[in-house]
């Protein structure tokens, strides 16, 4: 175990948190005005409505994909009477379906985006490294899905190593040498995905963690008084509302 | 009964000149900005015509506004919550760029810049959206003056409508055809579909004066409210990613002091006053079966600010004496409730919006006088009002649901005013029996004519200020020393927006692309510079400005 490795999994998984729940913390914070979606339908919606949908739930398969194959020890499902080629077939099958929709709905979308003059028009700077990112963690993870199942039960077999250190890392415990000989393909997609992690509360990214499940919830009719929410000062941090903008009081 | 306070408007539509004045103070106020260039917080339309944005009014295509479902209860037209989270990820319904127009500008550099040439220079038309040329085929107001409406006249809306009623083309040939002006603001409704369409629940109404705002910070910019909004009077920021809307003025609505809209307004024909509405009724209202039944249903839940009981009630609420008697003297209260002459915008959207207006007469007048008859002559009026049948629907579709009794009734009141008061101005005296004719006295007869014709400043706008003891809670406001009056003299310092304090919303100085209140978010940010609002304040002492 060299020092490199104990960075880039000791290390850097605990740096990148911190800079994506301390930049959130920041960014809802200081700049809840820029929190929002940027949508483009407004220029171009005929592409749009085939291709973000398709991204978009692919995102919740292959979100819920990584929670089970993450987080869900190989002991427990073993425990069900689920064979490790059960459990890899089941894996590929929802997973491919999934993965595929996020890749062509996003190079749909990356086309859409550098086609329609209007939509490149208003492309930031902030969405070109976040697509160029997001991208380069999609193909990685599609490609060693794509690729174990070529191989068969002969493929890697990430729930021995890589996801027990995921979880060791939320026990701040990190198993470091489980993940010296991953097989490369895999230290790509993960370490692309940190780059991603670290970016998103930078991004317009930030949306997804505000999805309105409350919509859900709340009355239909919203009274507000008109001086909104009273707070007192909270010690450290200054508050930034101006006075004709309370609502940044909160 | 829940008593609570609506600023409202009234438009008495004969008045307006259609000079678009009020449309472009408000844009130089509101909208001059990248991002909202095409958004109109105040147009003007031609009717009948397309209006802005396009067919607006077709809500089998744009679903805005409520519905009552299979249980008889109010549902959004573009479906349950459930199915709005399902298709968040692609708004399903949502007028593009198209369906408003394309903004432009000119390459005015060109004519100085233009080599020495046999022909004149040009300034091409560009696109403020690509910068590149484009052609310009439709604005806000692209068939003003029933402009082009030979072609696209018949595409309104509510002429199809017609039309398929009474198989007879509404006919647009010169001599033939009616029109009026009708301006259009957010109508600030007491049950708005497009605050129940917003997932973020950015969207809110105001308790103390019921003013319908965006929450600039709580927006994600999911823009179902544009597509919730039956009136499309709220709009997409594309720049900012924020959705954007009429602000009914509240700076200067809390000063006391009218609109931009108003103020300009040319003819005179905006009212502005307060109503007490039962908030406590407003969805049983919402929810009578019959469409033509909602206009009632809205004017019942405008309580009588003369009614001991509805001041007490209103008093418990927290509403001031000052609030009450301004209800008392409210214009738009005698124009909606005591005369019955003005009436809702669309009221089957069941959103109970609440700028309301007065039916113009003109289309009417117009005809008669094209004729060569005596356009102020009771019998002659009544008798157009009457046989004018397509004037009258197009005007019931618009403001009752199709009701044409009530338009009919409005539009009688007006004739009367005008036969009454040409014998006083004759030197004679008003006719009693013309009052009574429509269910008046002489004496609420020249009332209306006062409040209709001469129109004073002071009867036209009855505001009250926003209560100076609440002056910590304005959004205007720093500090309560310095109400009119008092020793800050706020009402010079908040509109000349100098001095030390932030600049507030009403203070103008707009930068290109920076919210009102020269605040920038992380997109519009250039590098350069330390943006104060986006990092905790190190310096210590004093607030972050």
């Amino acid at each position: 175990m060299n020092i490199l490795d104990t960075f880039l999994w000791g290390v850097l998984p605990y740096m990148v948190i911190v800079i994506l729940i301390g930049g959130t913390i920041w960014r809802y914070k200081y700049d809840q005005f820029g929190w929002t979606t940027r949508s483009s339908q407004f220029y171009e919606s005929k592409i749009l409505k085939i291709a973000s949908p398709l991204f978009h739930y692919g995102l919740v398969g292959v979100l819920g994909g990584h929670i089970v194959g993450l987080m869900i020890p190989a002991s427990w499902t073993a425990a069900l009477g689920i064979t490790d080629e059960m459990y890899h077939a089941g894996a590929l099958i929802m997973g491919i379906p999934f993965g595929l929709a996020v890749l062509f709905g996003l190079i749909v979308m990356i086309f859409r985006r550098r086609t329609n003059k209007s939509v490149f028009a208003a492309t930031t700077i902030s969405d070109k490294i976040m697509y160029v990112s997001l991208m380069a963690v999609i193909v990685f993870g599609i490609g060693v899905t794509i690729f174990s199942a070529m191989q068969g039960h002969h493929g890697h077999n990430y729930r021995a190593d890589i996801s027990p250190w995921f979880r060791s890392l939320f026990l701040f415990q990190p198993e470091v040498g489980l993940m010296r000989d991953i097989p490369f393909t895999f230290k790509m997609h993960i370490l692309l995905a940190f780059a991603l992690f670290a970016l998103w509360p930078f991004t317009r990214l930030v949306h997804a963690f505000t999805a309105p499940i409350h919509y859900l919830f709340r009355p239909y009719i919203v009274y507000r008084s008109r001086g909104g929410e009273k707070v007192g000062r909270r010690r450290g941090w200054d508050p930034v509302g101006t006075s004709d903008n309370s609502s940044n009081l909160k | 009964m829940r008593v609570m306070a609506q600023v409202s408007m009234i438009m008495a539509l004969d008045k307006c000149l259609g000079c678009h004045t009020c449309s472009v103070t408000c844009k130089q106020a509101w909208t001059n900005r990248a991002g909202t260039e095409y958004v109109w917080f105040n147009n003007v339309e031609t009717r009948p015509g397309l209006g802005y944005p396009k067919r607006y009014e077709d809500q089998e295509k744009w679903k805005g506004g409520w519905t009552l479902n299979k249980k008889g209860r109010l549902e959004l037209k573009a479906g349950n919550r459930f199915k709005k989270l399902f298709t968040i990820f692609a708004s399903p319904i949502q007028p593009q760029m198209t369906d408003y127009y394309e903004p432009w500008t000119y390459d005015y550099q060109n004519l100085i810049s233009a080599p020495l040439g046999d022909d004149f220079p040009v300034a091409k038309p560009k696109s403020l959206i690509t910068g590149e040329d484009t052609a310009i085929d439709w604005s806000a107001n692209w068939d003003d003056d029933l402009g082009g409406t030979y072609v696209t006249g018949n595409e309104d809306p509510i002429v199809q409508k017609i039309r398929q009623e009474s198989e007879e083309k509404i006919k647009f040939e010169f001599e033939q055809t009616f029109m009026f002006y009708l301006p259009r603001i957010c109508e600030h409704c007491l049950n708005p579909s497009c605050m129940a369409s917003c997932p973020s629940g950015a969207i809110y109404k105001r308790t103390e004066d019921g003013i319908v705002l965006v929450d600039q910070d709580r927006c994600r910019g999911w823009r179902q409210c544009i597509t919730g909004c039956p009136y499309k009077k709220i709009y997409f920021n594309h720049k900012s990613g924020k959705a954007e809307k009429c602000t009914f003025c509240y700076p200067r609505l809390e000063h006391g002091i009218p609109t931009v809209c108003a103020e300009t307004c040319v003819g005179r024909m905006r009212y502005i006053g307060i109503f007490l509405y039962d908030a406590d009724r407003v969805t049983e209202a919402a929810s009578v079966e019959n469409d033509q039944d909602l206009y009632e249903a809205q004017l019942d839940i405008m309580l009588d600010p003369f009614d001991p009981e509805v001041i007490r009630e209103a008093k418990k609420q927290g509403i001031q004496q000052s609030w009450i008697e301004a209800a008392q003297k409210s214009p738009v209260y005698k124009l909606a409730k005591e005369w019955k002459i003005a009436l809702p915008l669309h009221p089957e959207y069941r959103t109970m919006p609440m700028v309301w207006y007065v039916p113009p007469l003109s289309p009417i007048i117009d005809l008669l006088k094209e004729q060569g008859h005596d356009a102020e002559s009771q019998e002659n009026l009544f008798g157009a009002i009457d046989s004018l049948r397509i004037p009258v629907e197009y005007l019931a579709e618009l403001f009752t649901a199709g009701d044409t009794k009530i338009v009919v009734d409005v539009l009688k009141k007006l004739a009367a005013m005008r036969a009454y008061m040409r014998d006083i101005t004759l030197g004679g005296v008003g006719k009693e029996e013309i009052a009574e004719a429509v269910g008046m006295t002489g004496e609420q007869i020249y009332e209306m004519y006062r409040l209709m014709a001469i129109s004073k400043y002071n009867e036209r706008y009855v505001i009250p200020r926003a209560h100076m003891e609440d002056a910590h809670n304005l959004e205007e406001i720093g500090c309560s020393l310095e109400g009119d009056g008092g020793p800050g003299m706020l009402y010079d310092d908040a509109f000349s927006g100098t001095g030390a304090r932030p600049n507030p919303v009403s203070a103008g100085s707009y930068a290109n692309t920076a919210r009102a209140d020269g605040k920038v978010n992380i997109f519009m940010w250039d590098g350069n510079g330390r943006p104060d609002a986006m990092f905790p304040n190190t310096a210590g002492s004093t607030r972050a400005k």
